[in-house]
């Protein structure tokens, strides 16, 4: 194929670099190269295009920072987390908790937007992959912190109430987009990348709130 | 790490897994005694006779075995060379792993068609027999310790973009490989996740595939291994023995440098 050739045309001109020098070439033309290489080795399979590779500025500085090992520094941080801020859309009529029922089963299903999923597949939310949420699955990752008795240690008795609205707003942003609170969470920005719809995360915002929630006995 | 308050305070009042060690019950308990019991049998052993008939039978256009196959030690060594794999091979001028070099031999000895067999999924045809001479070559190794050279410009490039590939965020969740094994003890449900951007020690990680999986019955190679995480990372597909995957093993392979090798393992 050719753009197997170019690629490792490209390879060749880099180890000669290597070659001619003590070190291993700069850090930009490496990065180069990487690009390169993505393009020749992945390709559209099912519903997934490789044009989700292309992707966008905050996961551009965040891996950068993870290759060097030194985190954003602070204006960077910032400045992306601004961007994502403002990508946060507030729940159609100001609805921001649904039912915590079907936030358990969002929140326990990690299905959908892989190649051997459909376009049909209904996406799951992961949250138990990554966090302890109800007490009573005992299935959880450690990935991010426990979210167990969310709301109520952060006193949330009526999630309507004007006390909360601080808190209900905050786990909605950062749903919506934790990239928002936190440049380079690990975290997946549910709304702003379409894995969730408001529905959706209402109804996991209303797990983690409602009073009535197994997460808040 | 950067964190805004109310993620502090929940860092604070839950201290990594706090809930869960305390609660670290029966079912956790029942879970690790299936893993251990697991330890018993591996159906690796069939896929490794399989392997080995394959390798002496004369098979495809030419009529030929592949026992003149170059995996890196000279033609026809099979001991030893898994754990210098993968490395840069001067014929085709690229960095190979193991399949990728099988690869190579199957084409050029036997005449089979590469670029078919690369493109055939996993678990069918020609792949199938991949997958059992992988599991035979990694076992002529097994207990070794894993020495992939970094002597070549090449090696040394494809660590720096395994290393790139390895932290690189992409798809809808934004996830990289990093995403889950960027940090010591964590778990993605109760599945043990390792660290691999450093030495994750003896037979883990790297040094545990190609392996069984009980849940799925299925044998898998390295290759297989890689595609399925890129998969559940909501990545596109890598190509089989693409540069890419290869980059990755590089990167992988130089970090558990001295750690033995357990393949063919058996997991979950």
């Amino acid at each position: 194929m050719k753009k197997h050739h170019k690629v490792a045309l490209s390879i060749l001109t880099m180890a000669a670099l290597v070659a001619g020098c003590a070190s291993v070439p700069g850090s930009a033309d490496l990065d180069k190269l990487t690009n390169d290489i993505v393009k020749a080795s992945f390709r559209d399979e099912g519903i997934v295009k490789a044009s989700v590779l292309d992707t966008d500025e905050t996961n551009r500085v965040c891996s950068a920072a993870d290759v060097s090992g030194k985190p954003l520094d602070d204006e960077t941080a910032k400045r992306i987390e601004a961007i994502n801020l403002q990508t946060v859309k507030a729940p159609p009529g100001g609805k921001y908790l649904g039912d915590w029922k079907e936030g358990e089963k969002i929140a326990q299903s990690g299905r959908g937007l892989t190649y051997t999923d459909d376009a049909k597949t209904v996406n799951g939310g992961n949250c138990y992959n990554c966090h302890q949420i109800d007490k009573k699955e005992i299935s959880f990752g450690t990935i991010g912190p426990s979210l167990y008795n969310y709301g109520k240690i952060r006193g949330v008795a009526n999630p309507a109430s004007p006390e909360a609205k601080p808190i209900v707003e905050y786990t909605w942003g950062k749903i919506w987009n934790s990239k928002a609170y936190n440049a380079c969470s690990n975290m997946p920005r549910a709304g702003h990348m379409g894995i969730l719809n408001a529905a959706q995360i209402a109804d996991v915002m209303a797990l983690l709130l409602d009073p009535k929630s197994p997460v808040n006995q | 790490m950067r964190m805004t308050k109310p993620l502090v305070v929940a860092a604070l009042l839950f201290p990594v897994g706090g809930g869960a060690w305390a609660q670290k019950n029966a079912a956790v308990q029942s879970i690790e005694e299936y893993r251990a019991m697991l330890q018993d049998g591996n159906p690796a052993d069939l896929f490794e006779a399989k392997g080995e008939g394959l390798w002496t039978q004369k098979r495809g256009p030419k009529n030929a075995s592949l026992e003149k196959c170059d995996l890196g030690k000279g033609p026809g060594v099979y001991k030893g060379v898994f754990v210098e794999l993968p490395k840069y091979f001067a014929d085709t001028g690229r960095v190979q792993d193991l399949e990728s070099r099988l690869l190579t031999c199957m084409e050029t000895l036997q005449g089979l068609d590469a670029a078919a067999i690369a493109k055939t999924p996993f678990g069918r045809g020609e792949q199938n027999n991949m997958t059992a001479l992988a599991t035979w070559i990694a076992a002529e190794s097994k207990g070794m310790k894993f020495n992939l050279p970094q002597s070549h410009a090449q090696e040394k490039v494809f660590y720096q973009v395994g290393k790139r590939l390895f932290f690189q965020r992409g798809g809808p969740h934004d996830f990289s490989c990093a995403s889950c094994h960027g940090e010591d003890d964590k778990r993605i449900r109760l599945q043990d996740l390792p660290n691999l951007t450093k030495n994750p020690g003896d037979g883990v990680g790297f040094a545990a595939w190609p392996a069984y999986r009980v849940s799925n019955g299925q044998m898998w190679g390295m290759q297989q291994r890689l595609n399925d995480c890129y998969r559940q990372q909501r990545f596109p597909y890598p190509g089989f023995g693409s540069d890419a995957t290869i980059a990755l093993g590089v990167y992988l392979g130089v970090n558990s440098q001295g750690s033995a090798s357990a393949a063919p393992a058996i997991k979950r």
